[in-house]
């Protein structure tokens, strides 16, 4: 008998690429037992998801190479196996769901079929496939599971389609399932529903679960033990409390400092008049009220945090401030001046000093121009701000502030990771020498110990420059270090308002509370306490 | 569904109207019909009783009028040159149009879909680049030319095929061959493409974790989701040919509708011109309304 119900051993796996092989993980072991949890942590390029998709013989080949090593299932080395083989293994005794389930989940096909396509790949009867869909289907809390059936997965919400992804997995009880950042882009109450049904449902099935993240909060929340991964290397392994309170690499310690959450918070302390003032602020998309009356106040060098889950309409706020679409009520008013009834013409001169930073560099800086190219345009748009003499010395200073170097000027946007991505975008913003700077989950697509780096870059701006900043964001910690003043939103209005220590130390509204509580903290004696407060919430609430 | 097709079929009844409206003006803008029609000798008399004859007299808009009071009893008029009903002489010709549209894209969409799909599943392999490079002449090789070549070399110098005329089974080879290539390379570049993206998909992933075996993997993971973007173009290029493959029917005296129209233009028959252009947008018509039906019968956010 196998002394683990899965152990890779000595594993590497390596790519041909266009610009050389590149070894995306070296020699690594682990194992996964019966009933136990494993969270393989790492960031993106760590090698996280190599050996899971080795193991569900995912990874194409070629370009993907396996050079060496043992994936051994019940004790039998399942790269020995014939193809065949280790389809029937699939979707049977071991499973996999995936970050995104909208793209995970085939468009055309009802939902009922899907699940049950699982059971009748193996073998079961159309009938008996059906039924195990349906009963699963309502074990995973979706309701009215049976017209459900007929559904297609646009007709879901997410968390909705990470639990049907959960059914296909689990129709036929496998031993492993594997979940790759199962809850990365989910909302975070949604996120704390569905690492509790993936508890529930691993006590009921003893399958043991591989859980790959890269967030320290999720391996707090539900791991027995942990791997680090960086470069493709296990850096270390332990418990979470061991991993928490005792890390010897310096990776992980790392990895542990640039969790956000942490640090002293800010007290705001500004009697000046306010730059802005956002009014009753509405937005109606036929009979659907998105904005249903949004009142604030900003002052210079303030930061104002707006929180909320998807479709809580804090994005449409700053798209209504920016004339990014037409408000259907209420008054912007900045310095003193109502801005939404202006003209196109009459809002060119004050763009630039309003600035937008989005969620994803990669779409919002143009791949055809150079960086000087991108950060300079904004001189060309607003010509009194910059002779043009002094463009390239001024690109020069603006990327040594956002920490990159005069010498990347000449390069395209694909030459850089995410967060020097990023970096870029927010010097195309300070540019225009902007008072205010309107950030959309700008750091929500970042590593931590990138989000790290860049909110200490904002954080340096405001303190540096006096720029004020509203940070649209639906990670919490983050807001907790960055924000002076908070607004929950829910469902088109404002929940709670408060200053960051009244928000985060006494909130008010039970769901700023709830909100509060389903956050994930990366230190697991913390998590746990936090745990029970949501369980007591949701019980008070049932 | 219901209400996506009541829509699109109201924005193409506007849209057939707008074609009606410009198509009435501008062939009273080329001049006077009485002058048009008429011999250049014919004197003022002829010429008066001609007017009188078809109504030239009234205003513009009575004339407008009557024009669509007609087109709603699909009266399109006499054929001035063949003394029938327009719409008679304009539906004959369709008629054989028609069957070398159908036959030629029913060939083209089964070999474009087999050969892109093969292509698809060994991108970069030997049998991938023969298979785009001769896409790519294909779609963009002008047709007048292999119509010329291939009489040349098939009807001149083998004399294997007939020339020209639709008489027996042989007559209609070169044409739908001439018509096959264009299509044929523009739709297995986007049958190519659209499957190697589809092959890359996320779902395909999940349904190979699922351990779903690799013939479904492709014939229902894959394929209903790839044709999506590949049944627009097919649309497209059938439209096209539904318009009356003007230059291949005329250079192998194939009698369909491009060829009346050419022979129409050629000889000021205006009635024939007008149903024909008629005829014509009404079949492109219900041809997008088919692709969008298709299209709604693959796609299910569609229909909603």
């Amino acid at each position: 008998m196998a002394d683990h119900l899965l152990e890779v051993r000595d594993l590497s796996v390596r790519f041909h690429t266009a610009q050389g092989i590149v070894n995306a993980v070296n020699g690594i072991s682990w194992h996964l037992d019966r009933g136990e949890t494993l969270a393989i942590l790492g960031e993106s390029g760590s090698g996280k998801s190599v050996s899971a998709s080795a193991i569900m013989n995912l990874i194409d080949m070629p370009p993907g190479e396996i050079t060496s090593g043992q994936i051994l299932f019940d004790g039998v080395d399942l790269l020995k196996k014939s193809e065949e083989d280790r389809r029937r293994l699939n979707g049977k005794r071991i499973s996999m769901i995936f970050q995104d389930p909208l793209g995970h989940l085939n468009p055309v096909y009802p939902v009922g079929w899907q699940i049950a396509e699982t059971a009748m790949a193996h073998g079961k009867p159309k009938d008996e496939a059906y039924a195990r869909a349906l009963a699963l289907m309502e074990r995973v809390g979706i309701p009215d599971p049976k017209a459900s059936m007929d559904k297609y997965p646009h007709q879901f919400s997410g968390g909705q389609r990470q639990r049907l992804m959960i059914a296909m997995a689990l129709v036929l009880k496998p031993d492993i399932l594997i979940a790759d950042e199962p809850t990365t882009a989910l909302d975070v109450t949604v996120q704390a529903e569905v690492l509790s049904l993936l508890e529930e449902l691993q006590e009921e099935t003893g399958m043991g679960l591989l859980l790959i993240t890269h967030d320290l909060g999720v391996v707090a929340e539900a791991a027995d033990r942990a791997v680090v991964m960086e470069g493709g290397h296990i850096v270390e392994s332990g418990t979470p409390r061991e991993l928490y309170h005792h890390a010897q690499h310096p990776y992980t310690r790392k990895l542990l400092a640039a969790a956000p959450g942490k640090g002293e918070m800010r007290d705001p302390a500004s009697d000046e008049q306010p730059i802005l003032r956002v009014q009753n602020l509405q937005k109606s998309y036929g009979s659907f009220a998105a904005l249903k009356g949004v009142n604030f106040d900003l002052h210079a060098g303030e930061t104002l945090a707006i929180v909320g889950e998807s479709g809580s309409g804090k994005s449409t706020i700053a798209r209504l401030m920016l004339h990014l679409e037409p408000a259907s009520g209420g008054k912007v008013l900045w310095k003193g001046e109502e801005i939404l009834s202006k003209t196109p013409r009459e809002m060119g001169p004050l763009r630039r000093q309003l600035q937008m930073v989005f969620q994803d560099p990669t779409q919002s800086l143009n791949p055809h121009m150079t960086v000087f190219q991108i950060i300079s345009e904004a001189w060309v748009i607003h010509p009194d701000i910059l002779p043009k003499s002094q463009w390239k010395d001024r690109v020069a200073e603006l990327l040594e502030q956002v920490g990159l170097k005069p010498e990347h000027a000449l390069r395209n946007p694909h030459q850089f990771s995410g967060g020097q991505r990023q970096r870029i975008a927010i010097a195309r913003a300070l540019a225009l020498e902007p008072d205010l700077i309107i950030c959309d989950e700008a750091v929500s697509a970042l590593d931590v110990s990138i989000q790290a780096q860049v909110i200490a870059l904002l954080g340096e701006l405001r303190d540096r420059l006096g720029i004020a900043f509203i940070f649209i964001a639906h990670d919490l910690p983050v807001v907790r270090d960055f924000a002076d003043h908070v607004l929950v939103m829910q469902r088109g209005q404002v929940v709670e308002h408060g200053t960051v220590r009244q928000i985060f130390e006494a909130p008010r509204q039970g769901y700023t509370q709830r909100l509060l509580a389903a956050g994930l903290d990366s230190d697991p004696d913390v998590q746990a306490e936090r745990r029970s407060q949501r369980l007591a919430l949701a019980a008070t609430q049932a | 569904m219901k209400t996506m097709l009541g829509k699109r079929a109201v924005s193409s009844l506007i849209s057939l109207f707008v074609l009606i409206v410009m198509v009435f003006f501008l062939s009273r803008l080329t001049g006077d019909p009485a002058a048009l029609y008429l011999p250049v000798d014919a004197s003022e008399e002829m010429r008066q009783n001609f007017r009188e004859i078809h109504g030239l007299n009234d205003p513009v808009i009575v004339q407008f009028g009557r024009y669509i009071g007609d087109l709603v009893q699909l009266d399109f008029g006499e054929s001035l040159r063949k003394a029938r009903p327009a719409i008679d002489v304009v539906l004959e010709a369709f008629v054989w149009t028609l069957w070398l549209a159908l036959i030629t894209m029913a060939l083209v969409s089964v070999a474009a879909i087999v050969v892109g799909s093969i292509a698809a599943f060994n991108v970069g392999r030997p049998f991938d680049r023969v298979a785009s490079v001769l896409s790519l002449i294909g779609a963009s090789a002008p047709d007048f030319w292999i119509a010329i070549v291939g009489i040349v070399v098939f009807s001149v110098s083998y004399g294997l095929l007939p020339t020209s005329g639709t008489g027996t089974v042989w007559h209609w080879i070169l044409p739908i061959a001439v018509l096959f290539i264009r299509p044929f390379g523009l739709i297995l570049q986007i049958v190519r493409g659209s499957m190697i993206n589809a092959l890359g998909s996320p779902y395909v992933k999940t349904a190979r974790a699922k351990g779903v075996k690799n013939r479904p993997v492709i014939f229902v993971h894959t394929l209903r989701n790839a044709m999506l973007p590949v049944i627009t173009v097919i649309g497209d290029q059938a439209a096209a040919l539904l318009n009356g493959a003007v230059v291949v029917e005329t250079i192998f005296g194939f009698p369909g509708v491009g060829k009346l129209m050419i022979d129409s233009i050629l000889q000021r028959d205006f009635n024939v011109i007008l149903a024909a252009i008629m005829v014509t947008a009404i079949a492109i018509f219900l041809m997008n309304i088919l692709i969008d039906i298709a299209y709604a019968l693959l796609d299910p956010r569609i229909r909603t």
